[in-house]
């Protein structure tokens, strides 16, 4: 029932193929490496980078004079003190290079009088968001990577490999076990550096806007590694994310570019503009940042004035069906094809899980604590600017140590458990492993969701606890093809882990600040100006508290 | 409101042998095909395959099925009250219930 494994040999492995794991593998074979590039999904199809239909944040200044400093400032500012440097400074420094890079291989950002065209978005002090209409900006990305990847002989490519461990040896990562999806074929891969560019953790909430690959893979593949990982109570919640009515073929973040563009009115059931309660006052513009609108929905449902489903009405009645078209084109169709028409109805919007801004701990080289591992993308947090910039430091510094080191340090030795679990699985019956998801993600949505406390956050401890127990140390496997059961018993190895380590983070950080809010710590607290620091040992996370790295590069 | 589609999947391995099987899925208007193979999934069979990576942006374009001959996205069809019958896509390899080999020959790890 097990195919014998087969084995691959490369310079840089690279897993995950959105934004910043096609970046970094094109950065790779510039450098003259050979590159694999795994996806457990499609080439280029099925991470978050191809569902962002909104804008990418960068210091271009082609709309108005800008400089990276300004973007790092306001970087630092929404960073509540908890930002590394480094890290934000080589963002903001570099995201201009990528971004013209991208227009050079045809990306075709959206234009204005004949320059590239930057929109006002909350957290930024000028307009500093490119986009690609209509809504088109994560497609674009990923689709024009996708073809400098396909012209890029120097990479190999395969989709639905699913990869389930590093591989270690000493202490370096030398490669990966992986699993071919459609003929369960065990697969060994050597590799001189290995970058996780898995994405993030959204999966594991009930609502997101996350594909279903963004169970935290690249984080439990680090965490049993031996690698680090860092501020993991912090996962971003989307605050107008589509709620009622259905509405089916769109993004659920699709009102984010709605409110760039036409401002909107974010409303309670008694029909006021309720943001300027909790602080900032909005009339009409989309000024409030993600952290403090997500607050102010939950508190207005909390009182009594949400919308029926739950969360706030979101209204476009004050602009005309022409500005509306202008604006989205084709998109006001789709939203006719689902009964919607925004010049005589709000929509129900409420918070959503969105992005990660824990990952990966790691240097300004994208390096991890672990020889031969870097990390790139939102496995370190953050978005598309981010999976440009990382990708791109990653890909350089993967090639500079493949070509440092001149033989592979794979053994076989190092894939040996990893293969023994792949060749344990049975035909269980005992658990159906897609309804486990389905209560994890309830459990994480209820208990670890945007409002926290200790309680719940117990509640979802012991809950996922449970769960690690019925799921067992023997993967389920019925010897098929594309066997779905098999995958999500993969993936519940991983989620579980993941969402351990997101619920103890949260239950230790005993204050309030940004995307952690605590209804028992409210207020931040400056003895907690430090990051959580979370490892794997004997099958137990750990937290250390660590400094918030404030130093900046050197000039 | 609550409805009933009577949903009849092909379910085999490989190229060759199957066999059409037939689920019951409640659901409200507006719900999408994806919807009630995921509630097939959670509620009556976790066996059955179906590819899809972003459940309803319809931006992975990974869940492309046959409902009633005619190529769709599961993810954007909607499931009515009568009987819908889904088929794997006949122009591509079958891999195992409604999966096929859809990815271009230099993105597959065997060609």
């Amino acid at each position: 029932m097990n195919p014998d494994p087969m084995h691959v040999e490369t310079d840089v492995l690279i897993i995950g193929s959105g934004a910043a794991g096609m970046y970094a593998a094109i950065e790779a074979a510039r450098a003259g490496r050979s590159v694999f590039l795994v996806d457990r999904s499609l080439i280029g199809r099925g991470g978050a980078t191809v569902m962002a239909q909104m804008t990418v944040a960068v210091a271009l200044g082609s709309e108005t004079p800008d400089h990276w400093s300004h973007h790092y400032d306001d970087t630092l500012a929404a960073g509540r003190e908890l930002c590394d440097r480094r890290l934000a400074q080589l963002l903001c420094e570099e995201a201009p290079i990528c971004i013209l890079e991208m227009e050079q291989w045809g990306i075709g950002w959206a234009r204005k009088n004949g320059h590239i065209a930057q929109a006002f978005a909350p957290g930024h002090d000028r307009p500093r968001c490119v986009y690609v209409d209509f809504l088109n900006t994560g497609p674009a990305v990923s689709k024009t990577l996708r073809a400098v990847v396909t012209r890029d002989k120097r990479i190999r490519k395969a989709g639905d490999l699913l990869t389930v461990d590093l591989a270690k040896v000493d202490d370096e990562v030398a490669g990966a076990v992986a699993l071919h999806l459609p003929t369960g074929t065990p697969v060994t891969i050597a590799a001189k550096a290995t970058i996780i560019a898995t994405g993030g953790l959204t999966r594991l909430y009930q609502r997101n806007s996350a594909s279903a690959n963004m169970g935290g893979d690249g984080y439990a593949l680090a965490l049993r590694a031996g690698a680090p990982l860092i501020d993991m109570e912090f996962v971003q919640f989307f605050p107008i994310g589509h709620l009622a009515p259905r509405l089916i073929g769109m993004d659920p973040i699709m009102w984010d570019p709605f409110r760039y563009k036409l401002g909107g009115r974010l409303l309670n059931s008694e029909g006021e503009e309720f943001t300027a309660r909790y602080g900032v006052s909005e009339d009409g513009r989309y000024v409030v940042t993600r952290d403090l609108a997500t607050y102010a929905i939950i508190k207005e449902v909390e009182a009594g004035r949400g919308s029926p489903h739950g969360g706030a009405f979101l209204s476009f009645r004050h602009c005309s069906g022409a500005e509306l078209r202008a604006a989205f084109g084709p998109v006001i169709d789709r939203l006719a094809r689902n009964n919607i028409d925004l010049t005589k109805m709000p929509v129900e919007v409420a918070p959503i899980a969105h992005y990660h801004m824990g990952g990966v701990v790691a240097d300004e080289r994208m390096q991890t604590e672990l020889p031969g591992l870097l990390v790139a993308g939102e496995a370190v947090g953050g978005a598309i600017t981010e999976a440009l910039v990382f990708g791109r430091r990653a890909g350089q510094s993967a090639a500079a140590r493949a070509t440092r080191m001149t033989a592979q340090p794979f053994r076989p030795e190092a894939a040996r458990t990893s293969l023994d679990l792949l060749a344990s699985g049975t035909d269980r019956t005992d658990i159906n492993t897609a309804a486990m998801v389905a209560s994890l993600q309830r459990t994480m949505a209820n208990d670890v969701g945007p409002f926290r406390a200790a309680a719940r956050l117990k509640r979802a401890l012991v809950s996922i606890e449970e769960m690690v127990r019925a799921l067992g140390e023997r993967p389920v496997a019925d010897g098929g093809a594309f066997d779905l059961r098999r995958l999500e018993w993969f993936d519940l190895r991983n989620m579980l882990l993941v969402a351990r380590t997101v619920a103890m983070a949260a239950l230790a950080r005993t204050e309030s600040r940004g995307a952690h809010q605590r209804e028992d710590f409210p207020g931040m607290l400056p003895q907690w100006r430090v990051n959580q620091v979370a490892r794997l040992g004997g099958g137990e996370i750990a937290l250390a508290r660590a400094p918030a790295a404030v130093e900046a590069l050197a000039k | 409101m609550n409805n009933t589609a009577k949903l009849a999947i092909w379910r085999g391995e490989g190229a060759s042998g199957g066999q059409w099987e037939r689920y019951e899925v409640p659901f409200e208007p507006g719900q999408s095909v994806l919807d009630g193979l995921r509630w097939i999934r959670a509620n009556r069979d976790p066996s059955l395959a179906i590819r899809f990576s972003c459940i309803n942006a319809n931006a992975c374009k990974e869940c492309m099925i046959e409902l009633d001959g005619k190529t769709v996205y599961a993810c954007t069809a909607r499931l009515e009250p009568r009987e819908m019958k889904l088929h794997p896509l006949s122009n591509k390899r079958r891999v195992r219930d409604l999966v096929t080999e859809i990815a271009p020959p230099a993105e597959r790890f065997l060609k």
